[in-house]
């Protein structure tokens, strides 16, 4: 077998489904179904998840480090906020593409002054344009409602069929459908020859220009896709809150991101979807010990992942489920280390 | 014309506090390139501390400026030992979560202990008001903190430049390998500097308590402004922080005070254009290896 042949056949059984994934994704529908009170808390984790993964796109598969993610989230919140509330857009689903495209369309504009220079210019400009939006929309008070954000957006029925109820129930598979289907796209997207070169100019960028891949360009695409998908994660969170406010911008919101993608690990795409819910988690049991000052914990959290070391701490935690499936498959472990982060 | 003038003068003021405040960071960022975005949480620190001396146990104002030196500095060497130096050869990305994680920490740490609230440290009356230069109005506060600053600037140049220590610095700044492969303790230097930075840092946080404002929430609200001093001004040499903190101030205040409806729009705008223009930073030769 000669090396291309084997790079390809390594890249196509790891892009074959496997039956975990399945499983996972039943056990999420499941929730639905098992805990009809918790339709609030578990549409925000979807929501969260799905932002996390966008912010793993560019992290995990292109190793761009990110302070202002929630810059594109914002953008794609109050770009469905005011096409429901002047009632552009009516049709949700609809309204979520064009503020996601919203969002495309700065996180293009903005992937330029990313690719330039090197991690600490990335981490400021990428800071400096979340800032400036943020300041931006408190600017112009009199279209984004400034610091009370929009009120009174009343959403219509889902593909004109489907009303939002109060209890969430219709948001919750709503979200899930979202997250569903561009988990999917994602997934075919890293896994193609696009994806491989991402990963290629992540380990080293001057190598993977000197095989012929043009580095500048798929950033730009990946950073692009990226903003696309936090746009539709902004959106969802103003179509099934009703309220858009001058937070979406916060700071807070993408350092918290990167706690979730850093507690679920990055480079696989599950790391978003499992640090949402062990993040949320987290939240609430710190929040319930004690209301104020819950972000002490989630810093203290924080230091020791770093200090302990992302990859032993997830050698860690998977190191009961390798065991059973060593033990009752009798073959070498399926669960493997998620990649090496950036 | 005086507005313009007194403008300046706020303007130089504000940008040398913020020199003081972010000089410690540049030398990070330039010696072990590490990305500390917890500097701000010093400066706090030797805030509060000067707050709690002079407000509630009396001290005068300029006895507990040292100390808030001292403390911040405490603390600094404490954490480069315990935590900080395990770091140095992480990615950028391990530094930064970390550092955040340290700030977050900080911030409810200080809530906790001091209140959500703004504080203000009592100021002694001589430094209270401002008197007229020509027609300039000219804070006596603002005067005392560029006279400090200063001073403080012209000190930091003279050791870096003539003393034993500032060429073993320097050295270990332009090349760490090569430093250490002369004999230079660069570990040891490098303490020292962050241990020094912090203290800085800390009597920044004492000075800015009026100008700035001094909450729980300092290190995460000019927390960019630290960056910027540090991306735009190049971590190579003193006077390029110098300069961008110059320029950001001027930039700042003029920007709010000619155009208040834009607000920090001004300084953001500036920051991205400048590291579009030049990704190393105006006077820096690597702002990051």
């Amino acid at each position: 077998m000669n090396a291309s042949s084997d790079v390809g056949y390594h890249a196509q059984r790891q892009a074959r489904w496997h039956y975990g994934e399945a499983a996972f994704w039943l056990v999420v529908l499941a929730c639905g179904f098992l805990f009809p009170t918790r339709y609030l808390i578990m549409t925000d984790i979807l929501r969260l998840a799905l932002f996390a993964m966008s912010l793993d796109l560019i992290l995990g598969y292109a190793g761009i480090v990110s302070l202002g993610h929630a810059a594109f989230f914002g953008v794609g919140a109050y770009a469905a906020g005011l096409l429901a509330l002047h009632g552009i857009i009516n049709e949700p689903v609809l309204a979520l593409i064009a503020a996601g495209l919203a969002a495309m369309v700065l996180g293009f504009a903005t992937s330029f002054l990313v690719i330039r220079g090197v991690d600490l210019t990335r981490l400021m400009v990428t800071l400096g344009i979340a800032l400036l939006l943020e300041a931006l929309a408190e600017r112009f008070s009199n279209i984004t409602g400034g610091t009370d954000g929009l009120q009174g957006i009343e959403m219509q029925p889902i593909l004109g069929e489907i009303p939002f109820d109060m209890f969430g129930k219709a948001g919750f598979f709503y979200s899930l459908a979202v997250l569903f289907v561009l988990f999917l796209l994602a997934r075919r997207i890293v896994h193609s020859p696009f994806g491989l070169s991402l990963r290629a100019i992540k380990n080293n960028p001057l190598r993977a220009a000197a095989i012929g891949i043009p580095v500048n360009r798929r950033l730009i695409a990946i950073c692009t896709l990226a903003a696309f998908y936090a746009g539709i994660a902004g959106a969802l969170f103003t179509q099934t809150t009703a309220i858009a406010s001058l937070d979406v911008f916060a700071f807070d919101r993408s350092a918290d991101l990167m706690l979730v993608l850093v507690i679920g690990g990055t480079g696989y795409l599950y790391g978003g979807l499992v640090g949402a819910v062990i993040f949320r988690i987290l939240q609430e049991v710190f929040s319930t010990i004690t209301p104020q000052y819950w972000q002490f914990w989630i810093g203290l959290v924080l230091v020791v992942i770093v200090l302990v070391g992302r990859k032993r701490l997830h050698r860690w935690v998977l190191y009961v489920p390798n065991l059973i499936i060593k033990q009752v498959v009798g073959r070498k472990a399926a669960v493997a280390v998620p990649e090496s982060d950036a | 014309m005086t507005s313009i003038l007194t403008n300046l003068f706020d303007g130089v003021a504000y940008g040398m506090l913020l020199f003081v405040l972010a000089c410690g960071l540049a030398v990070t960022l330039g010696l072990m390139n590490f990305v500390n975005l917890a500097h701000g949480a010093f400066a706090m620190a030797g805030g509060y501390v000067c707050m709690v001396l002079v407000n509630r146990m009396g001290w005068p104002f300029f006895a507990a400026l040292p100390l808030a030196f001292v403390s911040a500095a405490a603390i600094g060497i404490v954490l480069e030992r315990l935590l900080y130096r395990h770091l140095y050869a992480r990615s950028h990305l391990d530094q930064v979560l970390f550092t955040i994680g340290l700030t977050f920490m900080s911030v409810a740490a200080v809530d906790y202990i001091q209140g959500s609230s703004r504080v203000f440290i009592n100021l002694p009356a001589a430094l209270q008001g401002q008197f007229d230069v020509f027609g300039v109005g000219i804070g006596r506060y603002r005067l005392m903190i560029i006279v400090i600053c200063g001073l403080l600037t012209i000190g930091l140049q003279m050791v870096l430049a003539k003393t034993r220590f500032g060429s073993r610095l320097r050295a270990a700044v332009d090349d760490p390998r090569a430093a250490s492969g002369l004999g230079i303790n660069v570990p040891q230097v490098f303490a020292f500097t962050f241990a020094f930075g912090c203290g800085l840092a800390g009597l920044g946080g004492a000075l800015s308590a009026e100008i700035l404002g001094l909450d729980p929430y300092f290190p995460l609200k000019f927390m960019i402004y630290f960056l910027i001093v540090v991306t735009v001004g190049g971590s190579s040499s003193i006077t390029g922080p110098f300069l961008a903190s110059l320029l950001l101030g001027i930039g700042d205040v003029a920007g709010k005070y000619y155009v208040p409806k834009m607000g920090p729009f001004v300084i953001y705008t500036m920051m991205i254009v400048i590291l579009i223009w030049r990704p190393n930073g105006l006077f820096g030769r690597t702002a990051a290896r």
